[in-house]
């Protein structure tokens, strides 16, 4: 190759340029037009070449083939029956987001240490414990306690969850109380301290008549339409039969979690044919308890979240 | 235009062969992949290559010097007359800021470029590939250090196929080194936009930058280095979708760089003393005259991506016109007039074959095409103009709460809950008072307020909880929808802003 005399050029002289280019001896087939091989097709007189492809792009295509075995080999990718390959190094999407958790919880600790010691009415004052505790609260609710008071926190009449948001509490709507409701819970067979109070089966003990009376003194004690003279007769038997837990006036009594009868929020529905159901059946609402399930900064991060949400007091 | 049956020009009938026959030794089969052939193009000097260093000059230095202008904002907000800032989702342009929910001023100005691409691309060919686009450019400027370390095309192809030797490593060094610290400039200037310029040049150079910016750095140096260094008009003809687009948007009047083959053809070298034949002005030269073409190959060796323009229009032609410039160099030397290779319309083909005269310029970039892009582009543009002096310096976003659409209080009032967003921006903070206009009566109350005033930081959002109650009894509470309209007001420069909501009522 070093002998072809077309290949030496002298050292002070360029040749002038001819018809192909100095280091390739083949003429350079795209420059005359005519030269490059078609595809053979023509259509209605186009023709297509069918120039090579540059080398730079097919090495490039096999660098990403064997980008792509040394990756299988790296890092899980071929699906198997129950799982992937492993790959060496060991890498799991799993572990990763594990790791992450143990990351944000390590970053997050110094505040739930601070939630947990503060004094729970001082919280809401300080506003870096406040955004946390809404937050955390807000998230938490979102997972436990939505499935029974909703997602909006306003709970379901029919089933008798109460709407968190208003401003009347069975058991007190102070950030302590609510506090204790969260941990202890209410009417249920795991805590020995839960909240509890039993409304007997009026069904039992007092006649239709009797029961029909005192559903329209509650409904005239509520501010709603009612039979006067059936609203009379039945305040005998309210104040016979109901003061002892819901009150003298039938105000409510938050030691025994009875509802007060006189405001304009129902747990079950203040029409007749609800009240006749809550005074025959009595009414049994049961909450679980939250601790242990759930750490205490959590619950007091539940705690500042419902306390904030319009009717805490 | 030529009758049908004509068909096209003698000397456009494929297959094209311009010169003698070659030997079938010449011509081998194809290959599936064949190795990029280093292109040298050779220096000229012409009107068209001092216009691509200017363009060259202005756009370099707009993309390395900006992030370096300063622009005072105030104590609170950065310095930085251009600044992209990701993390505090803002970008500064000199007077004008644009927050997230703006997004569509960026909208708008890609839909500018890409009207104005379709503008000047019908008008004037392949302008952008050729002058401005950013391959091109540095291409340019390394073909430029190359000439200088290496010396012009005859030089270089030596050197190309030379030996390696101290001189050979000598100069590819020294090149290499060049082009490295271009690359790194430009590298650098890129993430120059997206922080304070002055700061992390400065935390780059003790080595306190963020890894992200060292890794956007090199992984801009390796692309500048290896697309202007090696890969050149590889991008051009294989990985740039622009040049199949920009054939598609030109048309029958668009000016593109053409050769006059019916003037240079049959081309051939001039003996001295040869007498040069008339131009195809309405004369025609006899059988055997030679065209203006002498073959010359000037037009071939200054090409940058290694085409002959002779051949006509093709893909990797991006119209630079140094083709031009090259011929009409060579025509000053041998007498002829300019415009042998030049700035052509296919009508004004043509027009020249048939012998007729040429439309002139101004009709070929002013037409009814041009003038609707440039209107749809000026409207656009007019529109941004006036949505950017008529934005407020502060907003307010209502989000009714909607689950529930009410709440039921113990005194049977009703009350909705709205999250607003205070949008202050302003470099300080300002205090926004909220206020209610409706037909029918409500309270209203702000979440952890006293009273109805809020701070809001400067240049920030705050989420702010409303609580708007209609009494037991009153129409509204009654009512499932009343309408109503929140104020909020900056206090300090009494900017004043609304937002139309409604109330739910109690839906018995």
């Amino acid at each position: 190759m070093a002998d072809d005399p077309e290949d030496r050029v002298p050292e002070n002289k360029v040749s002038p340029p001819e018809r192909r280019y100095p280091d390739t001896k083949a003429v350079t087939r795209k420059k005359i037009v005519g030269q490059v091989q078609n595809t053979g097709h023509t259509w209605d007189g186009i023709e297509e070449y069918d120039n090579p492809l540059p080398r730079w792009w097919v090495w490039t295509f096999y660098a990403c083939i064997v980008f792509a075995l040394v990756y299988a080999i790296l890092y899980p990718a071929w699906p198997m029956l129950t799982r992937a390959t492993p790959g060496v190094l060991g890498y799991s999407t799993r572990a990763a987001v594990q790791t992450d958790i143990r990351r944000v919880a390590d970053a997050n600790a110094p505040i739930r240490a601070r939630i947990e010691a503060a004094d729970l009415t001082t919280i809401a004052a300080d506003p870096d414990l406040l955004q946390y505790a809404t937050n955390a609260g807000a998230s938490i609710f979102r997972t436990n306690c939505r499935t029974c008071h909703g997602s909006g926190a306003a709970g379901v009449q029919a089933s008798g969850y109460p709407n968190l948001l208003d401003d009347d509490w069975l058991w007190g709507g102070d950030i302590a109380s609510i506090h204790t409701t969260l941990t202890h819970g209410i009417r249920n067979t795991t805590d020995p301290d839960a909240r509890y109070s039993e409304m007997p089966k009026f069904g039992e003990i007092l006649t239709p008549d009797e029961i029909g009376q005192v559903v329209q003194h509650v409904r005239s004690i509520s501010g709603q339409e009612h039979d006067a003279a059936l609203a009379t007769a039945g305040a005998t038997v309210f104040a016979d039969t109901c003061t002892a837990c819901h009150g003298a006036a039938g105000e409510g009594n938050r030691d025994l979690g009875a509802p007060t009868l006189t405001d304009a929020i129902w747990l079950y529905g203040g029409d007749v044919a609800s009240l006749t159901a809550t005074v025959t059946n009595a009414r049994f609402g049961v909450m679980p308890n939250w601790s242990p399930r759930l750490s205490e900064a959590d619950i007091r991060s539940v705690a500042v979240y419902v306390h904030g949400l319009g009717g805490g007091e | 235009m030529e009758k049908p049956d004509a068909g096209p020009p003698p000397d456009l009938r494929p297959p094209i062969i311009w010169s003698d026959p070659l030997s079938p030794t010449d011509i081998q089969p194809t290959r599936l992949y064949a190795a990029r052939e280093p292109v040298f193009p050779r220096r000229v000097k012409g009107k068209f290559r001092t216009l691509k260093w200017w363009i060259l000059g202005v756009t370099l230095g707009i993309y390395y010097i900006t992030p370096w202008l300063r622009w005072d904002r105030g104590p609170n907000l950065p310095d930085q007359a251009v600044l992209i800032d990701l993390a505090g989702r803002r970008f500064f342009f000199f007077m004008i800021e644009i927050w997230p929910h703006e997004f569509y001023f960026v909208a708008g100005l890609l839909i500018m470029a890409g009207l104005g691409l379709f503008l000047f691309t019908s008008a004037l060919g392949r302008v952008w590939c050729g002058y401005a686009c950013p391959q091109t450019v540095w291409t340019d400027l390394f073909i430029l250090v190359e000439r200088w370390v290496e010396g012009d095309r005859n030089a270089r192809l030596r050197l190309h196929r030379q030996a390696w030797s101290l001189e050979k490593v000598r100069k590819r060094a020294l090149k290499w080194a060049a082009w490295l610290l271009i690359a790194v400039s430009t590298g650098g200037a890129w993430v120059f936009y997206f922080a304070d310029a002055p700061t992390l040049m400065s935390e780059l150079l003790t080595g306190q930058a963020h890894p992200i910016a060292w890794a956007f750095i090199a992984g801009l140096t390796a692309t500048t280095f290896v697309f202007g260094g090696f890969m050149r008009e590889q991008i051009c003809i294989y990985a740039c979708p622009w040049p199949r687009i920009q054939a598609a948007m030109m048309d029958e009047d668009t000016l593109t760089v053409a050769y006059r083959g019916w003037r240079g053809e049959p081309r051939g070298k001039l003996a001295k003393g040869e007498v040069a034949p008339a131009e195809a002005k309405g004369e025609v030269a006899p059988a055997d005259a030679k065209g203006d073409c002498i073959d010359c190959m000037a037009c071939v060796n200054v090409c940058p991506t290694g085409i002959d323009i002779r051949d006509g229009q093709q893909l990797a032609c991006i119209t630079c016109a140094l083709c031009i410039d090259a011929c009409d160099d060579t025509m000053a030397k041998i007498g002829k007039p300019r415009g042998l290779i030049d700035y052509l319309a296919l009508t004004d083909e043509v027009a020249e074959r048939a012998g007729k005269p040429v439309k002139p310029v101004w009709t070929h970039i002013l037409r009814p095409r041009t003038i609707l892009y440039t209107v749809l582009w000026s409207g656009v543009g007019v529109g941004l103009v006036a949505a950017l002096f008529l934005r407020s310096d502060i907003g307010m976003h209502v989000t009714p709460v909607r689950n529930p659409t009410f709440v039921t209080l113990s005194d049977g009032a009703i009350r909705n809950t709205y999250d607003l967003r205070l949008l202050n921006k302003h470099g300080e903070s300002r205090e926004f008072r909220i206020s209610l206009v409706s037909d029918e009566a409500f309270d209203l109350s702000l979440e952890g307020q006293q009273g109805q005033t809020v701070m809001v930081p400067g240049n920030a959002t705050t989420t702010q909880r409303l609580y708007i109650v209609a009494k037991a009894g009153s129409h509204a509470a009654a009512e499932d929808r009343s309408d109503l309209r929140l104020w909020v007001e900056d206090l300090a420069s009494t900017d004043r802003v609304h937002s139309d909501t409604i109330f739910n009522g109690k839906d018995d």
